[in-house]
C-alpha cells in the first residue's frame, strides 16, 4: 500500500517538478522554435503516457495487492488478443503523432536556404578561429597538411579563392541579424562540436571533414559557444562567443578583421628596430629581458615571440590589467600603448628574440613530487617540458620567472586575471587553474617546473 | 544418422564430480560455480566504479571544496566509469552471471554443453579485467577519452591515458570479446541443443529468451567493437591510418593521412546500440519471471513477449546512427534512423503494457524483488519515454550532448538494469546458497535506492533542457546561461549519489551476512513454477538434477490456474497429477490448443 502511493507521489512530483523547474531552455535566439515545438510536443504525448501508465499501475497495485484476509486468487488469463492489438495500434498512432513533426523539421534542416551566407567555425585543442568567405563569396581550399604557425587555418595559398578569405583569430564570432548563415565546421586535431545553446543548432566537427548546419538569427545577443564532443582534458575549458549584431555594428567588425593575403604579407620583425623600442623595457625587465623580482617584472627572453604579440596586444586594448588588483598589470598598459603599431610590437619581440635566454634563480619551493603529477595536466597544453606550444596557445614556463607564474596562477585563480569578457584564452586558464586549490599546490607545481 | 537431442542421451554420460577444493571452486567447470565467480568479478569492478562515479560528483557538486581530482582524473573516472557499468559490470553480470546460473537451470540440462570453454570465457574476462586494472597503473593512466573512445581524440596528445592507458583499454576489451565468445557459443548452444524433454521453445521462461537473444545480439555485435579495437591499435602504435585523417597535433602535422573518424563511430555503434539491449534483453526477461512469481498470475501475453524480444533484438540492428545525428555524418540518414528508433518503441511499450497487465488482476505479494521489479518498471518507463525525445532526431538536436542525455541513459540503462539485477539476487539468492537475505535490510536497500536514483537523474532531465553540457569537469562562471542554480541543482544531485553509494553497503553486508545468518529457504520459497526452483537438491549439486533429468509438462507461467490446488503447478508435473488437479495439460504458451 505504501509502495503504490509512493509511486503515485512520484507521479505527482514529477509533474509539479517539471512546471515549476527553474530550468528551461535558454531564450532561443534563431529561426529553429520549431525544435523547441517539437520538444514540446514530445512532453506532452510522453508526459501524458508517464501519468497514465504509472497510475495505473499504482492503482493496480492497491487493487490487487495481496490481503491476509483475502481468498480470491489472482485471474489465469494467458493473453488477450483484442486488447494487446489495440494497445499496439494506439501506441503507433502515438509514435508516429510525434515522428511526423519531428522528420518535417528535420527536412528543413537539411535543406539550408539558397541565399545563406557561409562562415567557416574552425575547431582546435583548445580553441575556435573563424573564417568568412570575401567578396567572391567563396571560401579558398584548405588542408591541415598547410597548418603553419602564420597560417594556423591551413588555408591554400595557391588557391585564387583563398587571398579574399576574412581570417578571424579571436573565438569572438559576429553574425549579422535576421540573414541565414551556413555554418561550415572544421576540425585540426581530434572532433569537436560547435554548439551555441541559444540556436539549439548544433554539430560535430570531424578532422578530415566539413561538416554543416544553417540558421537565421533572431535576436541580437552575445552567445556563448560551447564545445559538445569530447576533445581532451581542456574540454570544459574551450570557450567561444558569437555575437549577433545589427548590420551597421556587423560591417565595423568586419572592416577590423584582416584577410588571407593580409596575414600572409606580414612580415618578420626587425630585431635592430626593436631595440630602442625595448629601451622603455629595461627599466623593469632588465637590459637583457632577465627580469626583475623587485621590480614585479618577468622574464621575457626566451619566452615564445606569439605569446609576447599577443600578451602586448591584450594589454594595449586593456583586456589585460583592467582588473583594479591587477597592480603589475594595469603597470603595464601605458607601456604596451607605446608600441604604436604591429610592426612596433613585432619588431620588440624579435629584439626579445635576439637576446639571449639564461636559467633565472628559482624562487618558488615545493614538493617536486606532488607538482610532477599536478603538472600532467599543465602538460597538455604547455607540453611535456613546459616548452610552450603554439599549435595550443600555451607559452614556455620552463625556465621562466617562477615567482611571476606563482602570482599568475594565484591572479587566475582569484579571478584578477582572466575575467574579462575578450580574455578568452585567460578564461580558459582561470578554470585551469582553479584545480589547484592552493598556495601548497602551486609551489609544488612550480618546483616541478624547475626540474624540466 | 537420426537427430538424438542431449536430453535423449543422458545415461550415456558419466558425470566427473569434482573432487578437489581448485577443480570444485577455482578452476571449475560447473556452470553454477562460473556463474558465482563471473559474479563476483562484476560486482567486485562494478564497486570500482561507483567510487570513481562519487569522486565525480563530489567534484560536480562541490568543485571548491574538495580538492580531489584534476581534469585529467576527471575524464579518466568517466571513461573507466562508462566501460565498466555497461561492459564489465551489466553484460558480465547479465550472461556471465545469471546466464551461466539459470540456463542450464531452468531448461533442464546438467550443464552448459562445453564446460571446458565455459570455464575459460570466465578466465578471459577475468583476465580482460586485470588488463583493464592494469591501465590504472600505466605510466600516463587510464584513457580518458570517454567509454565511446572516439578518435583521433582517444590516442591524440592532450587526451589522458592517450599512450599505454588507451593500449590497456583497448586489450582489455578484445580479450573480453574472446571470453564473451566463448560463453555466449556456449549459451546458445545450450538453449538449442540441451533442453530437457518437454521443454519447448515457447515454454521457456522470458528470462532464458531473454539471455537467448541478448547473447545472439552479442555474437554479431560483439565483433565490430573488436575490428575497431584492432584498428585504432594499429592506428596507434603502428601508424596506420583507418581512423586517423591527416591531422595537427601541439602544432605538428602526423604521419596519418586520409582515415575516417566516422568509421569508428559507426562501428562502435553498430556494436554499442545492440549492447544497450545486450543488458536490456536480459533485464526484460528476468523481470517478467519476477512479476509474474510474486504476482501469482501468468505473464500477460507471453507469445507477445516473445516476438516482442525477437523484433527488438532485430531492430536493434538497424538503429545504431541515432547516436550520431549530430556527428557530421549524412544528415539524411536521421530520416532514417528516427523512423527505426521510434518504430522500435512499440515492441518494447508492448512489453511494458504486458508487465502491466501481469499485475493487473494479480495477487501481488510485495516482496522485495517484487518492489524492485516495479521499481524497475517505473524508471524504465521514465527512461523508455525519453529515449523517444532523443531517438526523434529534430528533438535530439539541442539535448544532445547535454545533461539530458545523461538522465535518460542512466535511467534506462544504468538503473533499470540494475534494479533488476537487485531484483534478481533476491529473487535467485534462496537457490543459490540456501537461504534468504534479510527482509528488512532488503526494503530499506530498495527504498534508498529507488527513490534516491530519481533525486538524481530528475532533475538532470531539466539541467539538459537549460542545455548544461556533459562532460565538463567543472562548470566555468564565464558561461552566461549556467547560473547559481545549476549549481545548487549539481549540490543536490551530488548528496544524493553518495547517499544511493553509501546505501549499496547494507547490500553488500546482507550477501555476507545472510549468506551464514540468513533464514532458511528451502527449495522453492517464492512457489515457483520454473525448473530450477525443482531441483532435488538446494542449492542443486553438480549435475543438477541427480539420476534423471526433469521432464516437462507445460509452460513456466501456470500460476493460480483454475482447477489446481495450488497458486502454482511446476512446469515438471505431468497432467493428472494431483498437484495439477483438474487444470488443462500440455500447454505450450498457456494457450491451449
Amino acid at each position: 500500500m505504501v509502495f503504490a502511493w509512493a509511486l503515485i507521489l512520484l507521479v505527482v512530483a514529477t509533474v509539479v517538478f517539471h512546471f515549476a523547474s527553474p530550468w528551461w531552455f535558454t531564450d532561443i535566439a534563431s529561426n529553429w522554435t520549431m525544435m523547441d515545438q517539437t520538444v514540446n510536443v514530445t512532453f506532452w504525448v510522453t508526459g501524458f503516457v508517464f501519468v497514465v501508465v504509472n497510475l495505473f499501475m499504482a492503482w493496480a497495485v492497491i487493487k490487487y495487492r495481496h490481503r491476509k484476509d483475502k481468498t480470491t486468487k489472482a485471474e489465469y488469463e494467458p493473453e488477450n488478443k483484442k486488447l494487446e492489438w489495440w494497445l499496439t495500434i494506439i501506441t503507433s498512432v502515438g509514435i508516429a503523432a510525434m515522428l511526423a513533426p519531428g522528420l518535417a523539421v528535420w527536412a528543413k534542416f537539411v535543406t539550408p536556404p539558397d541565399d545563406a551566407s557561409i562562415v567557416e567555425v574552425v575547431g582546435q585543442q583548445w580553441a575556435w578561429t573563424y573564417r568568412l568567405p570575401g567578396r567572391d563569396g567563396e571560401l579558398g581550399a584548405s588542408d591541415a597538411k598547410l597548418v603553419t604557425i602564420d597560417n594556423p587555418l591551413g588555408v591554400d595559398a595557391k588557391d585564387p579563392k583563398s587571398g579574399d578569405d576574412v581570417i578571424v583569430t579571436s573565438p569572438e564570432l559576429h553574425i549579422p541579424l535576421g540573414k541565414s548563415v551556413k555554418f561550415l565546421l572544421r576540425a585540426k586535431d581530434v572532433n569537436h562540436q560547435f554548439a551555441v545553446p541559444q540556436f539549439r543548432v548544433k554539430m560535430d566537427m570531424v578532422p578530415g571533414m566539413v561538416t554543416h548546419f544553417w540558421l537565421t538569427p533572431t535576436r541580437t545577443g552575445a552567445f556563448d559557444a560551447l564545445c559538445e564532443q569530447l576533445c581532451g582534458v581542456a574540454h570544459f575549458a574551450m570557450r567561444g562567443r558569437v555575437v549577433v549584431d545589427e548590420e551597421p555594428q556587423y560591417q565595423e567588425w568586419l572592416a577590423t578583421q584582416p584577410t588571407f593575403s593580409q596575414t600572409a604579407a606580414i612580415v618578420a620583425g626587425d630585431p635592430e628596430a626593436g631595440k630602442p623600442l625595448f629601451a622603455t623595457c629595461t627599466a623593469c625587465h632588465g637590459d637583457q629581458a632577465q627580469g626583475n623580482k623587485e621590480l614585479g617584472a618577468p622574464k621575457l627572453a626566451g619566452q615564445d615571440g606569439w605569446y609576447l604579440a599577443r600578451q602586448l596586444h591584450s594589454f594595449k586594448q586593456g583586456v589585460r590589467g583592467s582588473h583594479e588588483n591587477d597592480t603589475y598589470g594595469k603597470q603595464m598598459i601605458p607601456f604596451a600603448s607605446m608600441l604604436a603599431d604591429d610592426t612596433a610590437v613585432r619588431n620588440v619581440v624579435a629584439y626579445i628574440g635576439s637576446l639571449p635566454d639564461t636559467r633565472p634563480d628559482t624562487s618558488v619551493g615545493g614538493n617536486p613530487e606532488r607538482g610532477k603529477k599536478l603538472y600532467a595536466t599543465c602538460a597538455s597544453c604547455h607540453g611535456d617540458k613546459g616548452e610552450g606550444v603554439w599549435g595550443t596557445n600555451a607559452p614556455r614556463l620552463a625556465g621562466m620567472s617562477d615567482w611571476y607564474l606563482a602570482r599568475q596562477l594565484e591572479n587566475f585563480r582569484q579571478g584578477i586575471r582572466g575575467t574579462h569578457r575578450q580574455d578568452f584564452h585567460g578564461a580558459q586558464m582561470r578554470s585551469m587553474a582553479r584545480a589547484l586549490k592552493d598556495e601548497a599546490s602551486i609551489n609544488d607545481l612550480l618546483d616541478y617546473v624547475h626540474t624540466l | 544418422m537420426a537427430f538424438v537431442a542431449i536430453a535423449d542421451r543422458d545415461h550415456e554420460h558419466a558425470l566427473h564430480d569434482p573432487e578437489t577444493f581448485i577443480r570444485k571452486y577455482i578452476w571449475s567447470q560447473d556452470h553454477k560455480v562460473i556463474a558465482i565467480q563471473y559474479a563476483l568479478v562484476a560486482i567486485g569492478i562494478g564497486l570500482v566504479a561507483l567510487v570513481m562515479s562519487v569522486l565525480m560528483r563530489l567534484q560536480l557538486g562541490f568543485p571548491d571544496t574538495f580538492s580531489l581530482i584534476a581534469p585529467q582524473d576527471y575524464y579518466q573516472y568517466i571513461t573507466m566509469h562508462g566501460m565498466i557499468m555497461v561492459i564489465y559490470l551489466l553484460t558480465a553480470l547479465f550472461l556471465g552471471g545469471f546466464g551461466n546460473y539459470l540456463i542450464p537451470l531452468m531448461c533442464g540440462s546438467r550443464d552448459m554443453v562445453f564446460p571446458y570453454m565455459n570455464m575459460l570465457s570466465f578466465w578471459f574476462y577475468l583476465l580482460a579485467v586485470l588488463v583493464l586494472v592494469a591501465g590504472l597503473f600505466v605510466p600516463g593512466g587510464p584513457t580518458g577519452a570517454g567509454w565511446t573512445l572516439y578518435p583521433p581524440q582517444a590516442i591524440a596528445p592532450g587526451t589522458p591515458g592517450h599512450g599505454w592507458g588507451i593500449i590497456c583499454m583497448l586489450a582489455s576489451l578484445a580479450i573480453f570479446v574472446v571470453a564473451f565468445t566463448m560463453g555466449g557459443l556456449n549459451y546458445v548452444t545450450t538453449i538449442l541443443q540441451a533442453r530437457c524433454k518437454g521443454m519447448t521453445l515457447m515454454r521457456m521462461p522470458l528470462s532464458v529468451w531473454g539471455i537467448f537473444m541478448a547473447t545472439i545480439l552479442g555474437l554479431l555485435a560483439f565483433p565490430a567493437l573488436f575490428v575497431s579495437c584492432v584498428m585504432m591499435t594499429l592506428d596507434h602504435s603502428l601508424g596506420t591510418s583507418f581512423f586517423m585523417p591527416a591531422v595537427v597535433q601541439m602544432g605538428q602535422q602526423t604521419v596519418h593521412s586520409g582515415g575516417s573518424p566516422l568509421l569508428f563511430q559507426h562501428l562502435f555503434w553498430f556494436f554499442g546500440h545492440p549492447e544497450v539491449y545486450i543488458v536490456a534483453l536480459p533485464a526484460f526477461g528476468i523481470v517478467s519471471d519476477l512479476l509474474s512469481v510474486h504476482a501469482r498470475r501468468n505473464i500477460f501475453g507471453y507469445r507477445m513477449m516473445v516476438w516482442a524480444i525477437l523484433a527488438i533484438g532485430c531492430l536493434s540492428f538497424v538503429v545504431w546512427a541515432h547516436h550520431m545525428y549530430v556527428s557530421g555524418m549524412n544528415p539524411y540518414f536521421g530520416f532514417f534512423f528516427a523512423t527505426t528508433t521510434l518504430i522500435i518503441a512499440v515492441p518494447t511499450a508492448i512489453k511494458v503494457y504486458n508487465w502491466i497487465l501481469t499485475l493487473y488482476k494479480g495477487d501481488i505479494h510485495l516482496t522485495v524483488p517484487m518492489l524492485f521489479a516495479i521499481g524497475f518498471i517505473f524508471t524504465f518507463i521514465n527512461g523508455g519515454l525519453t529515449g523517444l525525445f532523443l531517438g526523434n532526431v529534430t528533438v535530439d538536436v539541442p539535448l544532445s550532448g547535454t545533461y539530458f542525455v545523461v538522465a535518460h541513459f542512466h535511467m534506462v540503462m544504468g538503473v533499470s538494469p540494475i534494479l533488476v539485477v537487485f531484483g534478481a539476487i533476491y529473487h535467485w539468492y534462496p537457490k543459490i546458497t540456501g537461504r534468504l537475505l534479510d527482509d528488512r535490510l532488503g526494503r530499506i536497500h530498495f527504498w534508498a535506492t529507488f527513490i534516491g536514483t530519481y533525486a538524481i537523474y530528475l532533475p538532470m532531465h531539466y539541467l539538459g533542457i537549460l542545455g548544461v553540457p556533459r562532460r565538463y569537469y567543472s562548470y566555468s562562471d564565464s558561461i552566461d546561461f549556467i547560473g547559481q542554480n545549476v549549481h545548487i541543482a549539481n549540490e543536490w544531485i551530488t548528496i544524493s549519489a553518495v547517499f544511493v553509494a553509501a546505501v549499496q553497503l547494507v547490500f553488500l553486508f546482507n550477501l555476507a551476512w545472510s549468506l551464514r545468518k540468513g533464514r532458511d529457504a528451502g527449495p522453492n520459497p517464492w512457489r515457483a513454477t520454473s525448473l530450477e526452483w525443482q531441483t532435488p537438491d538446494t542449492p542443486p549439486k553438480h549435475g543438477n538434477w541427480g539420476k534423471d533429468l526433469p521432464v516437462v509438462y507445460r509452460w513456466p507461467y501456470d500460476y493460480s490456474v483454475p482447477g489446481a490446488p495450488q497458486d502454482f503447478i511446476p512446469q515438471d508435473v505431468p497432467p493428472g497429477d494431483p498437484r495439477a488437479g483438474n487444470a488443462p495439460a500440455g500447454r505450450d504458451h498457456g494457450v491451449h490448443h
